[in-house]
């Protein structure tokens, strides 16, 4: 579903250079629940960033789907974006001028269906998360938990073959964080791959498997997952 | 996909309505100023006669003064004497031609609940309407055989129709000019002509046209002094009416209608040949210098578009070039303070020429809706131009193309401004604006 070779990224300044991932290498089956874990600047976000194609990678070898994506033109990662993979993020990530059926609405537009199969795919979406009575309020109206429900809304209604879920709690109390987590777990159990990094060790413990990075690098491996075929160095 | 990028268009013109309204309004302040100088331009230099322009021709032959040209760079008269006009109008050598001067007559109404009217109008031959085409509401013009036999016959102008006949179809009836009877044989429509191409010299190229057109040949016993521009560099040999016409004093115009290059080369050999023939007789001192000026050439030749109409034209171009750069900064400031939102919608599948167009639109739209209140504005310039310079009437008229031209500009101009704003929008890398969103 998801491999990753001897990756490395490295931001480069005129002063100084950054090596954010080092040979870095993760395989991740279909249907697998991976949390990803590490202390700040450690390149749990970088490595987020280049799974979901939002960046390059400086080296090594990246298959989405069996595509090896380096090279390909910006067309072409966008429309895997939007076909192959879903975002949760932190800060929501809504656009506070549309409301929540028009926020759903945003990766149906780029695909290009017709107005009846957008309908359909964002009512069952909001659904899904328990919000369909509030299809047309703004996102500053609702609470943090609901706007999260929303984002999650929008990363399922495109129907993607991996979630990438980049500290989908961090901004939510104890409580709102639970509601979440039950929600990517129903939606893992119906056999969407999910990668989910976290600080949060209990939420951690809930995946399938876990992935820790420490500058860089894929350092640890913790949990099982049945019948996953798990080819990850433990140190670099 | 496209009516999805109008309508967030719209939704984020609506969103910010203040920096909108801003935006629009520099937009729309270049767009007025400009169209109310370009309005004025375009009425000045548009083609009058698009379809035969290049067959109607301005004839001068250069009778001048041996010690100086009639106008430098070496510019023969801009009219002829009548003895050359005359000939040279019924001479025949072209398909069509005509010589013409305006005079002033009175029009005495057989109806004494009308009071006599001071009019003007033009003494010309029948080819005047074969060639300028002026449209008729009734009747038609003359015949050559009333321009060789001095026929008492006239064609008037709808509007002189409505003040004498009531707007009547008055073909057949009488009009008294200067205590003569002419018969009407035609009423003319409305004739506006925008430049008068054929008369720029006397009445202006913007001005009123005539009221009244009378055979040229009645001149032989009317005695008529033109109402227009008479120019002489020698004084008439004997100070009688016929000493005028003898004169080298110029007051006529001579147009001919030559629908080909080989006519035209044939007509500038007929009159070189017929100034070489004046010469032997002791005319013209000047070296040969005929002209043949097509109407667009005439129009130049005459600066019909004068440099003051260029300076303000120019002056209100480079204040369009000013609003439209405010507005790059003003869209500067409203497309990167979404980049939030542009990487969202990068993460979500959209490719950076997705967003290209979005932004493409949305300036297209603020230029569009510029245009509409420019538009206002530059009608609003016009009026205040018609109200200082009633002569202006006939150029400060803005017509559906005009406004189509305005909006093409408009929205031309928002997309050049939008361009560097929206390559910005597009360049910023997703990533860095979702974790921080």
């Amino acid at each position: 579903m998801l491999s990753m070779q001897n990756l490395n990224k490295v931001y480069r300044t005129h002063l100084v250079e950054t090596h954010a991932l080092r040979e870095f290498s993760i395989h991740v089956d279909e249907g697998e629940f991976v949390a990803v874990t590490g202390p700040s600047g450690s390149g749990k976000t970088t490595f987020m960033n280049i799974a979901g194609l939002l960046e390059e990678h400086s080296g090594g070898l990246y298959q989405l789907d069996g595509v090896e994506v380096s090279g390909l033109s910006d067309r072409r990662r966008s429309a895997m974006r939007n076909e192959k993979l879903g975002f949760i993020f932190q800060g929501f990530n809504l656009i506070p001028d549309l409301n929540l059926f028009d926020n759903v609405d945003v990766p149906l537009r780029y695909r290009g269906f017709g107005g009846g199969e957008r309908r359909r795919r964002i009512e069952r979406a909001l659904e899904q998360v328990g919000l369909s009575s509030r299809a047309r309020h703004f996102p500053a109206e609702l609470s943090g938990g609901q706007q999260q429900r929303v984002a999650i809304a929008r990363a399922l209604a495109g129907e993607p073959r991996i979630l990438l879920a980049d500290e989908p709690t961090g901004n939510l109390d104890s409580t709102m964080a639970r509601a979440v987590m039950e929600i990517l777990e129903g939606i893992n159990a119906s056999g969407t791959t999910i990668i989910m990094v976290t600080h949060d060790p209990e939420l951690a413990a809930r995946a399938s498997r876990n992935v820790h990075i420490i500058d860089g690098q894929v350092t640890d491996l913790r949990g099982t997952f049945a019948g996953s075929d798990i080819g990850i160095p433990a140190t670099a | 996909m496209n009516r999805y990028y109008f309508w967030l268009a719209a939704r984020s013109l609506k969103g910010s309505p203040w920096l909108s309204g801003l935006m629009v309004l520099a937009i729309a302040l270049g767009i007025g100023t400009f169209m109310t100088s370009y309005a004025i331009f375009h009425a000045m230099s548009g083609n009058p006669i698009p379809h035969k322009s290049h067959q109607l021709f301005n004839v001068r032959l250069d009778n001048w003064s041996p010690e100086e040209a009639f106008a430098e760079p070496n510019e023969p008269p801009s009219q002829m004497t009548y003895r050359d006009a005359r000939y040279l109008a019924e001479a025949g050598a072209a398909r069509h031609q005509t010589a013409m001067f305006r005079v002033g007559m009175a029009v005495q109404p057989h109806n004494p609940d009308i009071k006599p009217l001071r009019t003007f109008g033009r003494m010309t031959y029948s080819d005047f309407f074969a060639m300028f085409e002026p449209p008729f509401l009734h009747g038609g013009p003359w015949t050559r055989q009333d321009d060789r036999g001095r026929g008492a016959v006239t064609v008037i102008s709808r509007d002189l129709n409505d003040r004498v006949f009531g707007g009547d179809n008055s073909v057949g009836r009488k009009l008294r000019l200067d205590g003569a009877d002419y018969t009407v044989v035609g009423v003319l429509d409305t004739f506006d002509p925008l430049p008068r191409y054929y008369d720029v010299v006397n009445n202006g190229p913007f001005a009123e046209g005539d009221d009244f057109y009378l055979p040229f040949t009645l001149n032989d016993r009317l005695e008529l002094r033109p109402n227009g521009n008479n120019s002489c560099w020698s004084d008439p040999a004997e100070d009688s009416y016929q000493g005028y016409l003898d004169s080298e004093c110029v007051w006529v115009a001579l147009w001919v209608q030559l629908d080909s290059p080989a006519q035209r080369r044939d007509y500038q050999a007929f009159i070189d040949n017929y100034v070489g023939e004046q010469k032997r007789l002791g005319r013209f001192p000047r070296p040969l210098n005929n002209r043949l000026d097509d109407v667009m050439s005439w129009l130049r030749v005459q600066r019909v578009v004068d440099d003051d109409t260029h300076i303000q034209l120019g002056l209100s171009f480079a204040f369009l070039l000013v609003c439209l750069l405010n507005t790059v900064g003003l869209m500067l400031a409203k497309f990167l303070r979404r980049a939030g939102e542009v990487s969202v919608r990068r993460a979500l599948g959209a490719s950076r020429g997705q967003i290209f167009r979005q932004y493409l639109t949305e300036s297209a739209l603020l230029g569009a809706a510029g245009a509409l209140l420019g538009l206002g504005l530059a009608s609003l310039g016009l009026a205040v131009a018609r109200r200082l310079s009633p002569d202006m009437d006939m150029l400060t008229r803005l017509d559906p193309g005009l406004a189509l031209f305005a909006l093409a500009v408009s929205v031309t101009a928002a997309l050049l401004a939008g361009l560097y704003p929206t390559w910005r929008a597009c360049a910023i890398a997703p990533a860095s604006q979702l974790k921080t969103q």
